[in-house]
């Protein structure tokens, strides 16, 4: 037990869970983001815009993630050098992928966040529509005053899915570098072998208590604002 | 599908089809600025990644005969033998979840809510080391890793799907297998389970979708993957970005076809009247219902 306890300190096991929780809360709102105009623009009458939600959706969400990480990591940034931190500061290097690491996350979560609006969207009945316009609303009215209250109650469910697949996902971005727990993990694995059990624990309860509350609010949350039909 | 498009606008009119019109035109030439940009970046003097003699080696024979097509084999050896131990291993999982014992559900309850909660990266880190200090394997520890870590994760998945398909089949299922003298055991392997697998066929179908993606995981513990053949190749002619853009190119084709067998499942399912909603005769004394099930 005293040689974890040495193990976490020596590899700042709390500033590593810290980096996720930064990780994944960043992420996320970057998700949210871009993901709301995919969705946008996947419900939009213009027939282009369309195309173009539905391209991003399929493109992203059936590449792995780890070509996307390397992708932003390797090739937009080392090959290309286009760089998102200051050259000068002394912890360029450690900015530079922490924040292509958002970046990739946020755009390959995007494509699940949009997802799950337009399923939010999908659970809004037809007569619901048809209702607002029969009463007189126009497009955007019918839609901030009918249809989107409704669909953001529908889409908390698959959200929470998103978020926690994002919260378990962020461990990919330790292939750059980012020291986050999984990076930490393998440190400590190679550091000391014969403790590998107990750091696999330490790291899934890491894991089980970011994510079981997490999806247990979200469960209730779409159970508390469900629309009765 | 075509319902949600239609859902938030009427049939537009003469003035909403000019504003659509203008819409349109707008977002192409955005569309059209982005693309240049890209184009304009990549073409750069200092980066020319769209040189032929960057893009010319996807020509030869040995570019694929000796990367990307040995390491998109693994890729799909990996992926294939972790989904079938992960259908083995969700079903018994989900069996045990739904037994009359306490005990052994409580068990699969708390085995399948631990792994979906750790990441598969963690535990392929964890398999690898396994097999490495151990097992003591002498080679083919990253695909231990691999396929261990998938198949912990996408058993609880494949659990978690058997819960939901058993627990949406009329409880008359059960009650009529009970009736007719069966066990509780017989009941679920003769009527409830194969209604269920059925059921979530599309699901399992589009679960090959994840673990296909997962697999490129297995490139941080040194599994030969797609990804790693890629990286090797690009390395020998300097052409990371474009090797990249065909390896996704690859992942996206067949990960596509994949959702659309999927999406034809589900929709050849659903003609047949078998999945999801309530049975048919409940449909007739609930019009509303009816009408729904219909729509989708």
């Amino acid at each position: 037990m005293g040689e974890l306890a040495d193990l976490i300190t020596r590899y700042h096991v709390l500033l590593a869970f810290w980096m996720t929780v930064r990780l994944t809360t960043i992420s996320a709102l970057g998700a949210l983001i871009i993901g709301t105009i995919v969705a946008v623009c996947r419900v939009s009458p213009v027939g282009v815009l369309r195309w173009f939600g539905a391209a991003y959706v399929n493109v992203i969400r059936n590449t792995p993630l780890t070509l996307i990480v390397f992708f932003f990591a390797f090739g937009v940034l080392n090959t290309l050098s286009i760089s998102l931190a200051d050259p000068h500061s002394p912890t360029s290097i450690a900015d530079n992928n922490f924040r292509w690491g958002v970046v990739a996350l946020s755009v390959y979560h995007a494509s699940f966040v949009a997802e799950s609006l337009r399923s939010g969207v999908n659970t809004v009945p037809l007569g619901q529509a048809e209702a607002a316009r029969a009463i007189g609303l126009s497009f955007v009215p019918s839609l901030t005053e009918v249809i989107l209250p409704q669909a953001f109650r529908g889409a908390i469910a698959p959200l929470g899915n998103t978020l926690v697949a994002l919260t378990k996902n962020s461990t990919v971005v330790s292939t750059i570098g980012v020291a986050e727990i999984a990076y930490q993990m393998k440190n400590m694995i190679e550091f000391s072998p014969h403790l590998l059990y107990a750091i696999f624990l330490l790291v899934a309860i890491c894991f089980v208590v970011l994510t079981l509350p997490v999806g247990a609010f979200f469960t209730y949350l779409s159970r508390r604002v469900a629309v009765q039909r | 599908m075509s319902a949600p498009t239609t859902l938030l606008f009427d049939e537009p009119g003469p003035r909403a089809r000019t504003r659509h019109l203008i819409v349109t035109v707008a977002a192409v030439v955005v569309l059209l600025v982005l693309l240049g940009l890209v184009i304009k970046g990549l073409a750069n003097p200092r980066n020319s990644q769209l040189t032929a003699a960057k893009w010319t080696p996807f020509l030869q024979g040995s570019t694929w005969a000796d990367y990307l097509l040995p390491g998109l084999l693994s890729t799909l050896k990996a992926a294939g033998l972790s989904i079938v131990l992960s259908v083995v291993g969700g079903v018994l999982l989900g069996i045990g979840r739904l037994s009359t014992n306490r005990v052994l559900s409580a068990i699969c309850g708390v085995f399948v809510e631990f792994f979906r909660s750790v990441p598969v990266l963690v535990m392929m880190l964890f398999a690898y080391y396994f097999a490495l200090y151990v097992l003591h394997l002498a080679d083919n520890q990253p695909f231990f890793g691999v396929v261990v870590g998938l198949v912990f994760y996408n058993s609880s998945v494949i659990a978690e799907l058997i819960r939901s398909g058993v627990g949406s089949l009329p409880g008359g299922q059960r009650e009529a297998g009970l009736a007719i003298g069966l066990s509780e055991g017989q009941a679920m392997w003769l009527i409830l389970l194969p209604q269920a697998v059925t059921a979530m066929l599309p699901s399992l179908v589009s679960q090959l979708v994840v673990v296909l993606k997962d697999t490129a995981l297995g490139y941080i513990i040194g599994y030969y993957d797609l990804v790693r053949g890629g990286q090797t190749f690009a390395t020998n002619y300097g052409n990371l970005i474009p090797t990249m853009l065909v390896m996704a190119a690859m992942f996206i084709v067949i990960n596509y076809t994949l959702s659309r067998v999927a999406q034809a499942l589900e929709r050849s399912l659903q003609r047949r009247g078998r999945v999801g909603g309530p049975p048919a005769d409940q449909l007739i004394d609930n019009p509303a219902e009816a009408a729904k099930a219909g729509a989708s």
